[in-house]
């Protein structure tokens, strides 16, 4: 009796949120994963024809996919580097003895809170406007022009926008790995007569593991998955020159209106990530120091 | 001579600050000026703050209407999520059997799942389901509630998971011993002590659900039920864009992430801290 009554509970408790999100976010992936075998356009009048594996196959050879997936690469692997570099510097910076550091610290967070979508459509104007206006001022054309129209410089574009959004959240996670790192253990080796780039090197970075764990999965999966910005900032042009993943799946399904191939390259686009954020947090975890 | 070099250190980090959120300034200052006045000089002041921009703005962004949907879709989201995840999260951490161990591992394991995965799956089902049993998912708030919820599941219960596991049990005990139901436990006992948890819980839901454009803009149709990235989305695409216009609509949709800032400043950074770390 009491151990039914315990059951009863327990159902109570969790059977609500169970239950939605098993039919939100379960049932259509494997739906999902079911689909990618077929050959179909979305409507539902119209046949579904298997086609076995032949999804996967036309992957192999398709040259706007695979010329997103190497974008997408680039696009992760420069952005991974900026946001984390930038980031770590900011929370060096605002963790520093300084009157205004928390200031300093509120302002260079606010991006984060502004979706990527309005981010994109601010920036759009950035480079349209002021950066050409810099380039007339200054003369340095080369360097100030208008970014989204160049086939090679919009995809820089992306992960300078990518980056002025992220620094500020990451910052965050370096924020709080600097403080957690004692007091004394820089003072030893201060007094020990290491340099301030030696202490930096030696003491601070390997203490600071565990947030670049956090901050590399983070940069990582939302680089890799970047939708908002991409859309409201290059749209994926000039010339599908920053058509990223997640845009061309988007594009594919709803776009060309192939369902089933697009849903093959959404599934290949889950192994992907799954692979990536999985490896990345078991060789970071490895190299974490225990205090 | 060191308290110069301190000073001119401050004046250079905030000088930095400032640089770094020009963007947001330009788009500001832009958004009061005509067309001849913004394309004479961008970084310039304006000559006069005329509010006739933030008007037709608004108008053609239906603002107010898209605003009123956000808080709407926002606070009701978030009050279910955190009512649902919590009361989830405390069973699967306090039951401690093989059940609460699957069901904890497969939410974390769908975290991995990208949205464009299951996006195209979901909403064949949400349409299937609204045309075959009448039930309102496809182009209402609700059903944008109802995904939000689902969506959102895993990262609540698991953040509340981890904190309901630092607290002690023996308060529950003694308030099971004193003939409290389960339901009674929870909410008069546990849920006060799970609050700073809760906070992190909400202000992370409310910046990803208030942001989100892809979701919604999948399953609402109709016009008027467009939530501000919606909105801003359309606003971009229907007209060749007056850039005038499209600042001070711009500036519309940050003004009330700006405020929302100031008021939970302390918060969010804690939130956003807590919940990336875990």
């Amino acid at each position: 009796m009491a151990n039914r009554k315990k059951i009863g509970w327990y159902l109570i408790f969790t059977v609500p949120l169970l239950l939605i999100f098993t039919l939100i976010v379960l049932v259509p992936f494997v739906i999902g994963i079911y689909y990618a075998f077929f050959q179909w356009d979305g409507i539902g009048a119209n046949p579904m024809v298997f086609n076995g594996l032949d999804n996967f196959v036309r992957l192999m050879e398709d040259e706007r996919f695979l010329r997103s997936t190497w974008l997408t690469v680039l696009f992760t692997v420069l952005s991974v580097i900026t946001v984390n570099a930038v980031g770590l510097a900011f929370a060096l910076l605002v963790t520093s003895k300084l009157k205004l550091a928390n200031l300093a610290r509120t302002m260079l967070f606010m991006p984060y809170l502004i979706g990527g979508l309005i981010l994109g459509y601010i920036w759009q104007f950035v480079f349209l406007d002021v950066f050409t206006l810099i380039g007339d001022v200054t003369g340095l054309e080369s360097i100030f022009f208008n970014w989204l129209n160049n086939e090679d410089f919009a995809l820089f574009a992306l992960v300078f926008v990518f980056t002025w959004q992220m620094a500020g959240y990451v910052m965050i996670v370096y924020i709080a790995g600097i403080q957690g790192i004692p007091g004394e253990v820089i003072e030893a080796a201060r007094i020990d007569g290491a340099s301030g780039w030696q202490r930096f090197l030696r003491i601070t970075v390997p203490l600071l593991m565990p947030a670049f764990t956090i901050s590399l999965f983070l940069t990582l999966s939302y680089g890799f998955k970047i939708y908002d910005v991409n859309l409201s900032l290059t749209g994926g042009g000039p010339a599908n020159a920053t058509e990223l993943f997640a845009m061309n799946i988007y594009n594919e399904i709803f776009g060309y209106g192939n369902y089933g191939y697009g849903q093959a390259k959404a599934i290949v686009f889950f192994v992907i990530i799954a692979a990536i954020t999985l490896t990345q947090v078991y060789i970071t975890k490895k190299k974490e120091v225990e205090m | 001579m060191k308290a110069i070099g301190n000073w001119s250190k401050e004046i250079l980090l905030i000088l930095m600050a400032l640089v770094f959120l020009s963007p947001i300034y330009i788009i500001f200052i832009n958004s009061f000026k005509n067309r001849l006045e913004l394309y004479d000089n961008t970084l310039a002041f304006p000559e006069e703050f005329s509010l006739q921009y933030y008007s037709a703005a608004m108008q053609r962004m239906d603002f107010l209407n898209a605003f009123l949907n956000s808080i709407y879709v926002t606070v009701v989201s978030v009050v279910f999520i955190v009512i649902l995840s919590s009361m989830t999260a405390w069973m699967l951490a306090r039951s401690g059997n093989w059940v609460s161990t699957v069901i904890f591992m497969t939410l974390i394991a769908t975290m991995l799942i990208p949205f464009q995965t299951i996006m195209m799956p979901l909403m064949q089902m949400v349409t299937g389901i609204t045309r075959t049993t009448g039930i309102p998912l496809y182009n209402t708030l609700s059903g944008l509630i109802f995904m939000n919820i689902g969506f959102h599941a895993a990262l609540s219960v698991f953040l509340y998971h981890g904190f309901i596991k630092s607290i002690p049990i023996s308060l529950e005990e003694a308030a099971t011993i004193d003939g409290a139901t389960k339901f009674g436990v929870f909410w008069r006992v546990v849920f006060p002590i799970l609050t700073p948890i809760t906070a992190t819980v909400m202000i992370l839901n409310v910046i990803l659900i208030w942001n989100d454009f892809l979701l919604p803009s999948l399953t609402l149709i109709d016009k008027d039920l467009r939530t501000i990235p919606l909105s801003v989305f359309y606003f971009f695409g229907e007209f060749t864009i007056e850039w005038n216009l499209a600042m001070a609509g711009l500036t519309l949709t940050i003004i009330p992430v700006v405020i929302f800032y100031i008021i939970a400043q302390k918060y969010i950074i804690k939130g956003i801290g807590e919940g990336a770390v875990k």
